[in-house]
């Protein structure tokens, strides 16, 4: 079931047709990119600014969900005084063009005729990838149990609110608030710790492929304490968005 | 941009423009160690002055990229080999 | 032809006479990694000169920091393109070092904690040119920019001012370092753009 068929990547022109503000601090764009190849959940794009006078800054941004035709998303966070976020997720309007390079990436992915139970765990808008894996097993009406677990800072921070909320059977979405939670919340709000990868996660027994994506520092961490509760290291995949992730 | 590493999935972007095939999703052999593992597990430092992947079990180089303009290197002196997997 | 963003400026690039072509000026100090950073306690640092004819001259920290210290104020510019001017810096002229340094050799290779290698011929480093410093702005030289101590050749693209500094070997032959065998030019003048190999 490999979509994306084999060919070298070339920067290709996509128009920005949609912007849905996630928080106030995040946009997913909506762009058309005429001659889209389809793509796995989990891949990424480089996306390439160029300014008039020629010079250009590139990044990595994930796919957000399976491609829809020409149609493919990112949700991109605006990272205080960076380069690129900042115009994406100020500046950008409708009809606006970047160029993107993909998708690329073919390991940290997943695939719907996969039959492993599968562990989400998301830091910020590491979570961008992930849910486009959510919404691939939903697409595809795969059965295989998943759990996610999204450490993020408060309730305004909730990329794709409204539909983590809606009852999808067979997913289980735990939120881990690091600086304010709602108001009654079970747990303390606080960083992400070995008995929230325990309660939230799946045992290690459960040969669970498990997805770790976010902030460097919050990769490593949870990559460690999923070790520690004995998930073989070929099991747990991840990708690190860098320092602050976005 | 700062010394915090990336994984090797940042890799498959550049990569991608040399290879016709996903070179993230191949296993290379460590040179120095003989660890064997996906590139996308590499450490990843870059992407300036240029992509240096590294061993994740003895942070030895195992692969650099840099790319100018017109030209791109690729150095996998540190790699003992990459097996790709193909489609019979 | 790259399609270009609209309203897309990138980060300011002031011009100015003290800019060399291509580069552009930041405030802040951009860190640059190839590798982890490497901590190297003063008790066991030492820095180390090697000749063509296999002499090697040694100083620990302390017999380093008792060496005539300099303070040079320099612009430095990375391949990268950004250029931060007047910079302080505090450390040991490589002039001083070379003093008692019986040598021929017109190519030198750095080489730093870490593994990491440049190389440059050994005039850029005399004459006033090169220094092993230890401070910045006033402060110890922090491990992310090259602490405890690290080569400091402002003439030339600063890949060329080895952080972590262990040694310099000189060499009858040139040595091509770590950037300079992966498409990055021999030399590195930013004046003449000499940023890939063949520039
Ligand atoms: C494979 C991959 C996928 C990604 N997917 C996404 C995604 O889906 N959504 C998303 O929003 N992002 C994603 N990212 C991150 C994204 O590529 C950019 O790194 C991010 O958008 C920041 O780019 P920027 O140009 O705005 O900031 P930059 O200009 O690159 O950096 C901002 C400035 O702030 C500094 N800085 C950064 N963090 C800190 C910090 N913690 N403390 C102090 N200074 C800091 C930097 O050094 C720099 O000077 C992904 C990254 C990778 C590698
Ligand atoms: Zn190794």
């Amino acid at each position: 079931m490999e979509r994306t068929p084999a060919r070298r990547a070339r920067w290709t022109a996509a128009r920005l047709t949609g912007i849905r503000d996630e928080t106030p601090t995040a946009r997913t764009l909506r762009f058309s990119v005429p001659g889209w190849p389809g793509h796995l959940a989990g891949q990424h794009v480089d996306v390439r600014l160029t300014a008039e006078d020629g010079y250009s800054a590139q990044r990595s941004y994930s796919l957000a969900g399976p491609a829809d035709g020409d149609t493919v998303e990112l949700t991109v966070e605006r990272v205080p005084d960076g380069e690129v976020s900042p115009y994406l997720t100020e500046i950008m309007e409708v009809g606006d063009e970047v160029e993107l390079r993909g998708p690329v990436g073919g390991w940290f992915v997943w695939r719907p005729e996969s039959a492993a139970p599968v562990l989400l765990v998301a830091g910020g808008s590491g979570v961008v990838p992930l849910m486009a894996m959510l919404r691939e097993r939903r697409h595809a009406g795969s059965r295989v149990p998943f759990r996610l677990l999204y450490s993020l800072r408060g309730p305004d921070s909730r990329y794709y609110a409204d539909e983590l909320r809606r009852p999808d059977p067979g997913v289980d979405v735990t939120y881990l608030y690091t600086r304010g939670t709602p108001d009654p919340w079970p747990r303390p709000a606080g960083r992400v710790r070995l008995d929230d990868l325990a309660e939230g996660g799946w045992p290690s027994s459960f040969e669970p492929d498990c997805y770790v994506c976010g902030p460097t520092g919050f990769v490593e961490t949870v990559a460690d304490l999923l070790l520690t509760l004995g998930h073989a290291p070929e099991r747990i995949r991840t990708e690190r968005f860098g320092p602050t992730g976005g | 941009m700062t010394a915090d590493h990336l994984d090797g999935n940042a890799l498959a972007g550049p990569l991608a423009e040399l290879f016709a095939v996903d070179v993230t999703a191949a296993t290379g052999r460590c040179a120095s160690c003989g660890l064997a593992g996906p590139i996308a597990a590499l450490h990843v430092y870059g992407p300036e002055p240029g992509l240096v992947g590294r061993c994740p079990g003895c942070e030895e180089v195992v692969l650099r990229l840099v790319r100018g303009p017109g030209s791109a290197w690729l150095d996998l002196r540190g790699a003992l080999s990459l097996r790709v997997t193909l489609p019979e | 032809m790259a399609i270009v963003s609209r309203g897309f400026r990138g980060r300011p690039r002031a011009g100015g006479d003290r800019l060399p072509p291509g580069q552009y000026l930041v405030e802040d100090f951009p860190v640059l990694s190839a590798g982890p950073t490497p901590r190297v306690p003063t008790d066991r640092w030492e820095f180390a000169i090697d000749t063509e004819e296999g002499e090697t001259h040694r100083w620990s920290w302390q017999e380093f920091m008792a060496l005539p210290q300099e303070r040079p104020a320099v612009d430095i510019h990375c391949v990268t393109r950004w250029s931060k001017l007047d910079t302080h810096w505090e450390g040991v002229s490589l002039d001083v070092l070379f003093e008692d340094v019986e040598s021929a050799a017109e190519y030198a290779l750095v080489h730093s904690y870490g593994g990491y290698t440049t190389n440059l011929p050994v005039e850029d480093l005399l004459d006033g040119k090169a220094w092993i410093v230890h401070r910045f702005d006033g402060e110890e030289l922090a491990p992310v920019h090259g602490g405890p101590a690290r080569l400091l050749v402002p003439h030339l693209y600063f890949w060329k001012s080895a952080k972590w500094v262990r040694g310099i070997r000189l060499l009858n032959e040139d040595w091509p370092g770590f950037w300079e065998t992966a498409g990055y030019h021999e030399y590195g003048d930013p004046w003449r753009e000499q940023r890939y190999e063949g520039d």
